[in-house]
């Protein structure tokens, strides 16, 4: 980390922290009486005033401080942390990231956050947060003694901090200096009074000498306005300075609290040093391939050997890259928890929130881009799948809707599913609706599955009303492809009056792939082998006889297939022996015809140009090992189009 | 020999400061992120001084001295620690535990270097 700019780390950790807050607030909203969590609030509020302080923040630093205020009264027992603190905090954290991310910031919204905070802590709303109080004048005198500079010491540093406390006049008391004949010029034989005005209490003043006190003299005594009081100079008692409270050792040796992991051991590595490496973990995969075409070709022993064992290096290179690049998907949970607190304050739903999986790790990039998608997909569950509490009730549910948010990893795989417990997918609206947009003809006989996936048709919609919290534009079909765009897959289940399931199926990584490498023609392609379910010969007869439909029977189940010759257009006759690899995206399959398979292949995956990106069927290419280019087949539009055969003119024209 | 100085914080923007601050003036600098890796690496190293903040997870500033205090090893190691405005009496506190000295956030460079030079003279 050294020689990266502290200002850069502090964006960082702010993020990071604010991010801790928010857990730690909805935390506290389950758990009101949680004292680690309320510390941990504390620490973390406190760390960013310091730190932003230190960097310039200053903004972010001085309203931070408010906050921290608050919960420091919530630390001493003070003030408890209600709803209405937790959410007037987590308000105040929203802005707290805008100051520290340099977002632009309304004006006012500030004091409207404050005005809020304090209503929370106060509860009717009369006193501000800290109220301060009223100013005092106190004579300060002072002495160091003799040897003070010649130990180290100086005064200008206490005479600064007493500034810090309020306007000062500063006098500085000769009566101890010596005729010059006498003087040593390294004795301290000044002295000082200082009449300082300050809102702090005595206790401050005090503060500032505490590592000298032992050896100095000091006079502190309140100056009252009035001349007669002055004249009696009695020194103000102050019951905090008497009653110095011991450290509450007990509570602050309090081991770290759990789940939440050590970071010591952790190291910061910025993205993009990552993707450095992935890339060049790439172009040593390719280089290898290409290691390992020379050495098959030659019949010297000794570069079959070292062609191997760098066969097998780039091969546990790359597996341990995906790991480092992975992170667990509990981070991106930990996000919805905020989403869901408000949409329930929203909706009016009673709404309980459980994750389940969180440990699954997903490439970072994929974690990214998955917010937006999920974002969408809870919303829609809280907001049209869960019913109201009233509702619920009359058809005999518990008053309290339930989402669960949960991942597991199935081989190459990460599956998401979202899971509500509410009313699930109205069929005779989905068909009503999609008959209304011209999707599908009216009465046309649909199995169950083919209307649900209706829901994901560019433009469907639902929501009779577009309320606050759907209708934002974004329909299902973004979201499909969204996911699409990873690589991945979506589906829906939903049983009426039950709820209903979405399922998301995401591959584990972006940027290498296994895949199968099949020859069509006279080119090669590459097929995800994550996708693959199993080869299969198509017979010439059965070629023959399913001239007209594109139909094979697989253990009693028909499966559809493409003839990828006719789909790209290779104008080749076909080889006798043809394959039918028979890809999946979990509820659909489809066959692939192509000429012959090649084998398995450590495909890294390069993106197709800008000019190229309308092309459906491919979602890539990749760089073989004697230089060639293979394109990556789009395996979600292959089985979308083999699912209907209609269409696969249309995909091939 | 420079002095080598272990800085204790839980922010890592706040160390990587400090770092600079002091790599500049030639001290070795080693950092730890609670009181309780400050303790472990104070025990395997050897420290001219330290310098912590008290607000940290897992083991405080406050407890992270009063532990190195009660070390014979680390009796004598001046320890400064970094506080804010709003820690009013727990300078009191800290003397009490066994701190050398203070430093209030936010601060400059040069305070900082500064104060360090101050208390490795002593």
């Amino acid at each position: 980390m050294s020689g990266q700019d502290p200002v850069a780390i502090f964006r960082i950790e702010a993020r990071d922290l604010l991010e801790q807050v928010e857990l730690d607030l909805l935390t506290l909203a389950e758990r009101q009486d949680d004292r680690e969590t309320i510390d941990a609030v504390f620490r973390s509020l406190h760390t960013l005033k310091g730190s932003g302080a230190m960097f310039g923040f200053d903004a972010l630093a001085a309203f931070t401080h408010h906050c921290e205020t608050a919960f420091d009264r919530v630390r001493k027992g003070e003030v408890a942390a209600s709803p209405a603190l937790i959410s007037a905090v987590l308000a105040a954290r929203d802005h707290m990231r805008a100051l520290a991310e340099g977002e632009p910031t309304e004006p006012g919204v500030e004091e409207a956050l404050l005005d809020d905070l304090r209503r929370a802590v106060d509860g009717a709303g009369a006193a501000p947060v800290s109220t301060p109080p009223s100013a005092k004048t106190w004579r300060v005198r002072f002495s160091l003694p003799p040897e003070t500079f010649v130990n180290g010491g100086r005064p200008l540093p206490l005479l600064d901090e007493l500034r810090d406390l309020g306007p000062c006049e500063v006098t500085a008391v000769t009566d101890g200096v010596p005729a010059v004949e006498d003087l040593n010029p390294t004795d301290c034989r000044l002295a000082w009074d200082v009449v300082v005005t300050t809102e702090q209490p005595r206790s401050a003043i005090e503060d500032v000498f505490i590592f000298v006190i032992d050896d100095m003299t000091l006079d502190i005594t309140e100056v009252v306005d009035e001349p007669a009081a002055q004249a009696v100079a009695e020194v103000v008692p102050d019951a905090k300075v008497a009653a110095i409270e011991p450290p509450k050792a007990a509570n602050s040796d309090a081991p770290p609290a759990e789940g939440r992991p050590r970071v010591a051991e952790m190291l910061r590595v910025p993205a993009e040093r990552l993707d450095e490496l992935m890339d060049r973990v790439g172009e040593l995969v390719i280089a290898q391939s290409r290691l390992k075409q020379v050495a098959a070709s030659s019949s010297d022993q000794n570069l079959m050997t070292v062609s191997e064992q760098i066969e097998q290096l780039a091969s546990e290179l790359r597996e341990i890259m995906m790991v480092v690049r992975m992170v667990p998907v509990g981070q991106l949970f930990g996000r919805f928890r905020r989403l869901i607190h408000d949409l329930a304050i929203e909706t009016g739903k009673t709404i309980n929130f459980a994750t389940d999986g969180e440990t699954t790790e997903l490439d970072k990039t994929i974690i990214e881009r998955l917010a937006d998608p999920l974002v969408h997909l809870i919303r829609n569950a809280a907001d049209h799948g869960l019913e109201t509490p009233e509702q619920r009730k009359a058809s005999g549910k518990p008053e309290t809707g339930h989402i669960l948010l949960a991942a597991r990893q199935s081989g190459a795989e990460v599956v998401i599913t979202i899971t509500d417990d509410g009313r699930g997918v109205d069929r005779a609206r989905v068909r009503a609706k999609a008959e209304e947009n011209g999707l599908i003809q009216p009465g046309q006989v649909l199995t169950d599955n083919e209307l649900l996936q209706l829901i994901f048709a560019p433009g469907f919609s639902t929501a009779t009303a577009v309320t606050n919290l759907s209708g934002r534009g974004v329909g299902m079909d973004v979201v499909k492809k969204t996911i699409e765009g990873l690589r991945g897959a979506i589906e829906i289940t939903s049983t009426p009056g039950q709820g209903s399931v979405v399922s998301l199926r995401i591959p584990l990584t972006l940027a290498i792939i296994d895949g199968l490498l099949v020859r069509v023609g006279a080119s090669r392609y590459v097929i995800p082998l994550s996708s693959v379910e199993e080869c299969v010969e198509l017979p010439v007869e059965q070629d023959l006889r399913s001239a007209g439909r594109s139909l094979v029977t697989l253990r009693d189940q028909l499966v559809p297939f493409i003839r990828l010759r006719q789909m790209f257009n290779t104008g080749q006759e076909p080889d006798p022996h043809q394959k039918i690899v028979v890809v999946s995206t979990g509820q659909e399959r489809v066959g692939l015809v192509v000429d012959q398979i090649l084998g398995d292949h450590q495909t890294v995956i390069k993106p197709l140009s800008p000019f190229h990106a309308a092309v459906g069927a491919f979602s890539g290419a990749t760089i073989l090992g004697d230089g060639g280019v293979a394109l990556i087949l789009d395996i979600g539009c292959l089985v979308a189009a083999g699912q209907r055969p209609d269409a696969q003119l249309r995909a091939a024209g | 020999m420079s002095a080598s100085i272990l800085t204790v914080d839980d922010s890592a923007s706040l160390r990587q400061a400090i770092k600079i601050a002091l790599t500049g003036e030639g001290y070795a600098v080693s950092e730890a992120p609670d009181g309780q890796a400050g303790v472990s690496a104070a025990d395997a190293g050897d420290f001219q001084l330290i310098i912590t903040d008290l607000n940290m997870p897992v083991m405080d500033g406050l407890t992270m001295i009063r532990t190195l205090r009660g070390k014979p090893k680390h009796a004598g190691v001046p320890i400064i620690f970094l506080t804010t405005e709003s820690d009013a009496d727990i300078k009191a506190q800290a003397k009490a535990a066994g701190a050398t000295g203070w430093l209030t956030k936010p601060f400059n460079p040069d305070q900082l270097i500064t104060v360090v030079k101050k208390v490795l003279a002593k």
